[in-house]
């Protein structure tokens, strides 16, 4: 089948404003806190002050006085249910190694009680009078040293394992392990032109999403329990609430209203378990909301230590690379070994090598926990991979642009990775169908400069500089992850579109009624969206893995074409009883477009409004109507070309980004303009990581910065120039060419901007974030030789 | 304490503790569409409003303050039938991701097309620089309330 012509698409491919965007504008559109909130009690999470300490009793009955009070739950109370709190599949490929609370704590900032009452301030007021005998016990607050023998073991809990058949050791405190090799890594070392090593350190960092988590529960007439929660995972939170709390699924309805972004934060399934308890303990409505404080400390990104080592010809080939890996995924093991082998999986199969060697652990800490963060892992990896490269290419005096284009993986070729690397199991083997990484690169060098601005600093003390590098992402975990979409047809000719997939303001929603209107004719007008509640919609694994345009995007174009096959045949007898065309027209010839169903000779239609209203109430009456699921058996990547101008002050050393180039190939834009806001976005984030971002703590493990005063996100005084180069290509597995384009933009800024650094003052930037303080260090550092 | 003020048009009056904030006022008593970001100390911007026209981050703002004062929320400025200028050009030019700060940003914007007709980048960016937005890279933000000074010049309509 060839590849359809995307000029001809009428609803695909073009700017639609977001369905729910003007309900936004007007201030109309419900958050979970906008919903109903009646009388609900307040609920509050008790914070541990105690990086690593153990409660040898603890009694409530002070607490539970205070006036206002309606529910204090300590351990004791609640089932010993181990589970992990990354919304992934079942089974999860992560550590069980959390109860909803445990008579331990593991760092500053984990759950100590839950305390129900009504208010806030009554709440902590109650969290400060439980008498709680502390066990303090020595921290781990350095990921290096928490494998050394004698360390502090932070999971000593009876019964933690991993669910999945993989290495996991929590007595050496080490979460999760894995490693792949192909060819000879030790030849290519010995016997390269030129062998290169390098170790690099990314930093922790939060998302940010400007509504921190929240999460509402009642129980509703049949003694279910509801919670509306800003999730980015309906279908895991109910089964996780359902497992930790030793209760059925079927007791438990989740319902995602419009969420103030999730960026991977919530995709942690934290503190629905917490809410269901407090509304099951006290039978009231509950309501808790995360302070930003709290936030800080809930998932964060994993700060990984990445080793590159490789082996290079002179003319730039490469042999081969290993890449070593140190995760340190905090005190849950939440994400650990799926992040850390995104680490490889994401960003060595971007170039060609015959010999490649992988090895990775992710260690417990007593510092926050990781989780999932946009880019999961091939944020940290890249950064290490792209200046790693750019020194390689420095050494072998190739343009760091001509050295990607020799080596970057083409379309028709596979990578040994693929099949090596999975989630915790081999990976699935793939070859590229579509990449237009070239133009990319082409175009992103060209729109930047390259050519003529790189190299050229400048005599002032602020020296300008030019860094580039490339990424590529996924699309959707393969072979694992399912969406699922459902379609049926309304008497007007509208169509009502229900789907598990959650739109966290990605327009997610919209994108899926584009692809669906798209196959039956129609516009986005005629579809009403409703998506993420685990009582009325189909299944979907979530937000999550660049997934959603691609895998539920897929299923939406499938439950299209199902409707379709139903509305040909009704509009096939209509044509012919009502309209007394002979002989009945073959229901496969007649062709679905501007609301209408023609026949093949184009001279005679009927209007979906007949069809629907024929199937509803007139003859051979039936609902029209399909649902289609998806898997997936392949993850394509989107690529991407970054470049980035920066000014380096060598007075102060800080950095400003003056103009920032993104290049980037998702297939067909299903929506250019929100795949231009998920570029922009994602760089945008990305660039703030790079910068500014930094958690700072103090000797006992406790965040010392978690307010935007202190924490500093990216605000639109720090904007640099920004180019923006969508680069179509067809990728023949996504619906009508789609891969995704969410993540992959985040990797870039880190390792262009250090590249660009190094064009400025000739200093090379190994550790992030690369405030003025790190920048000017080494700065003086080169100048002292 | 007694508060009497106006919102969004309507004469209102609150009983509300001496000490609350015009934040919590307005969401206690039903006004959603003002949103928070920060543990109420300022730094998110996704509580602004309007008072007597000016931006104002209401979380850090007494209520004492909105006495006898117009509190203009987002609500005020249209509806998905007639809408702003500025909310259709934020939904035209996808300023709206999350949606989440687009309440604040759209006061702030107003604010600033209410005193500068035909702001440059760089006004835009002081004026909106206390509303924090994660997910649009402000990009589209920006070009959104050009779009909207530009189309607010056409027709001449204020509002």
């Amino acid at each position: 089948m060839s590849a359809p012509d995307p000029k001809d698409f009428k609803v695909v491919g073009k700017s639609v404003a977001k369905i729910d965007a003007m309900g936004m504008a007007c201030g109309l559109d419900q958050y979970v806190a906008d919903l109903d909130t009646g009388d609900a009690l307040c609920g509050y999470i008790v914070p541990s002050p105690h990086a690593h300490a153990r409660m040898k009793s603890i009694d409530a009955s002070r607490a539970k006085a205070i006036p206002g009070v309606h529910a204090v739950i300590t351990w004791k109370d609640l089932p010993r249910n181990l589970h992990t709190t990354a919304g992934q599949g079942f089974v999860e490929p992560s550590p069980y190694d959390s109860y909803v609370l445990d008579e331990k704590v593991r760092f500053v900032g984990d759950k100590v009680a839950l305390i129900v009452a009504d208010t806030r301030e009554i709440a902590e007021a109650a969290g400060k009078a439980l008498q709680i005998d502390w066990e303090v016990l020595p921290a781990v607050l350095d990921a290096d040293k928490a494998m050394d023998p004698g360390a502090p073991v932070i999971h000593d809990e009876p019964g933690a394992h991993m669910p999945i058949p993989v290495p996991y050791d929590p007595k050496k405190n080490m979460a999760a392990s894995a490693s792949m090799g192909v060819g000879d890594m030790a030849k290519v070392l010995s016997g390269s032109h030129l062998t290169h090593r390098q170790t690099f350190r990314t930093h922790y960092a939060q998302h940010c999403p400007i509504e921190p988590h929240v999460c509402m529960g009642w129980l509703d007439p049949r003694d279910r329990v509801v919670l509306a929660t800003s999730t980015q995972v309906p279908f895991h939170a109910r089964r996780i609430t359902a497992q930790a709390l030793g209760i059925p699924v079927k007791r438990v309805r989740v319902i995602k209203p419009r969420i103030g972004g999730g960026f991977g934060a919530k995709q942690e399934v934290m503190v629905e378990q917490c809410v269901a308890a407090m509304v099951l303990a006290t039978r009231r409505k509950v309501l808790l909301q995360m302070t930003r404080a709290e936030e800080f400390v809930s998932r964060a990104r994993h700060p990984i230590k990445v080793t590159m080592e490789g082996g290079f010809n002179q003319d730039g080939t490469v042999n081969g690379m290993r890449m070593e890996v140190l995760s340190n995924t905090g005190a849950y093991g939440s994400h650990a070994l799926t992040v850390m082998c995104n680490c490889g999986s994401k960003v060595l199969p971007l170039y060609r090598m015959k010999n490649v060697a992988f090895d990775a652990k992710a260690v417990y800490t007593n510092l926050p926990v990781g989780g999932a963060y946009r880019g999961y892992g091939a944020t940290q990896a890249a950064f290490a991979m792209e200046v790693f490269l750019d020194e390689v290419a420095e050494k072998l005096k190739i343009d760091p642009v001509e050295f990607r284009r020799r080596n970057h993986i083409q379309p028709g070729e596979g990578s040994p990775v693929f099949a090596a690397l999975g989630e915790g199991k081999p990976g699935v083997e793939q070859k590229i169908g579509s990449c237009g990484l070239a133009q990319c690169i082409e175009l992103g060098a060209k729109a930047i400069g390259w050519t003529e601005k790189r190299g050229h600093p400048g005599d002032g003390p602020k020296k300008r500089g030019l860094g580039m590098c490339t990424l590529m992402q996924g699309s959707s975990i393969p072979e694992i992850d399912m969406a699922a979409v459902a379609l049926k047809m309304n008497d007007d000719g509208s169509f009502n579109l229900t789907a598990g997939a959650t739109d966290l303001g990605t327009g997610s929603d919209t994108v899926l009624a584009q692809i669906a209107a798209e196959v039956l004719g129609v516009t986005v007008d005629d579809m009403i969206v409703n998506s993420s509640d685990t009582d009325l919609t189909p299944f979907d694994v979530g937000a999550y893995a660049s997934s959603t345009t691609y895998l539920s995007g897929e299923a939406a174009r499938k439950a299209a074409l199902d409707v379709a096959l139903q509305i040909r045949e009704v509009a096939a007898d209509y044509l012919t009883e009502v309209m007394k065309i002979e002989p009945r027209p073959d229901p496969a010839r007649l062709t679905l477009r501007e609301g209408k169903v023609f026949t093949a000779d184009g001279q005679h239609s009927v209007t979906l409004g007949q069809v629907g209203l024929r199937s509803l109430y007139e003859r051979d009456q039936h609902q029209i109507a399909a649902h289609a699921s998806a898997i997936s058996k392949k993850s394509p990547p989107p690529f991407s070309a970054h470049f980035a101008e920066v000014e380096v002050d060598t007075e102060t050393g800080k950095v400003r980004v003056v103009k920032y180039v993104t290049a980037i190939d998702c297939g067909t834009a299903i929506n250019p303009k929100l795949a231009e806001g998920q570029v922009e976005g994602a760089v945008v984030n990305g660039l703030s990581y790079a910068l500014t971002e930094e958690y700072l703590f103090d000797e006992s493990g406790r965040m010392r910065n978690p307010n935007f005063n202190d924490y500093k996100i990216l605000s639109t005084l720090d904007m640099p120039q920004m180019v923006t180069l969508m680069i179509p290509t067809y990728e023949e597995t996504g619906p009508y060419g789609a891969k995704s384009v969410s993540e992959i933009c985040i990797n870039g800024p880190c390792p262009a901007i250090s590249n660009a650094i190094y064009d400025a003052v000739g200093v090379r930037l190994h550790d992030t974030p690369f405030t003025p303080e790190r920048v000017l260090k080494a700065i003086r550092g080169a100048q002292k030789g | 304490m007694r508060l009497q003020t106006r919102i969004n048009g309507q004469p209102r009056t609150f009983e509300c503790e001496p000490t609350a904030t015009l934040f919590e006022v307005l969401r206690t008593n039903g006004f959603k569409s003002v949103k928070q970001g920060c543990d109420r100390e300022g730094t998110c911007g996704a509580c602004t409003v309007l008072l007597d026209g000016k931006s104002a981050l209401s979380c850090i703002t007494p209520a004492a303050k909105a006495e006898g004062r117009e509190v203009t929320l987002v609500e005020a400025l249209g509806t998905p039938a007639d809408p702003h200028p500025l909310q259709k050009a934020f939904v035209d030019a996808g300023a709206v991701q999350c949606g989440y700060c687009t309440p604040g940003m759209l006061l702030a914007s107003k604010a600033l097309l209410d005193t500068v007709k035909d702001p440059s980048d760089e006004q835009i960016a002081d004026a909106l620089s206390g509303n924090l937005c994660r997910c649009t890279g402000y990009v589209k933000i920006t070009e959104a309330v050009k779009n909207a000074a530009a189309t607010m010049a056409k027709s001449g309509v204020r509002r």
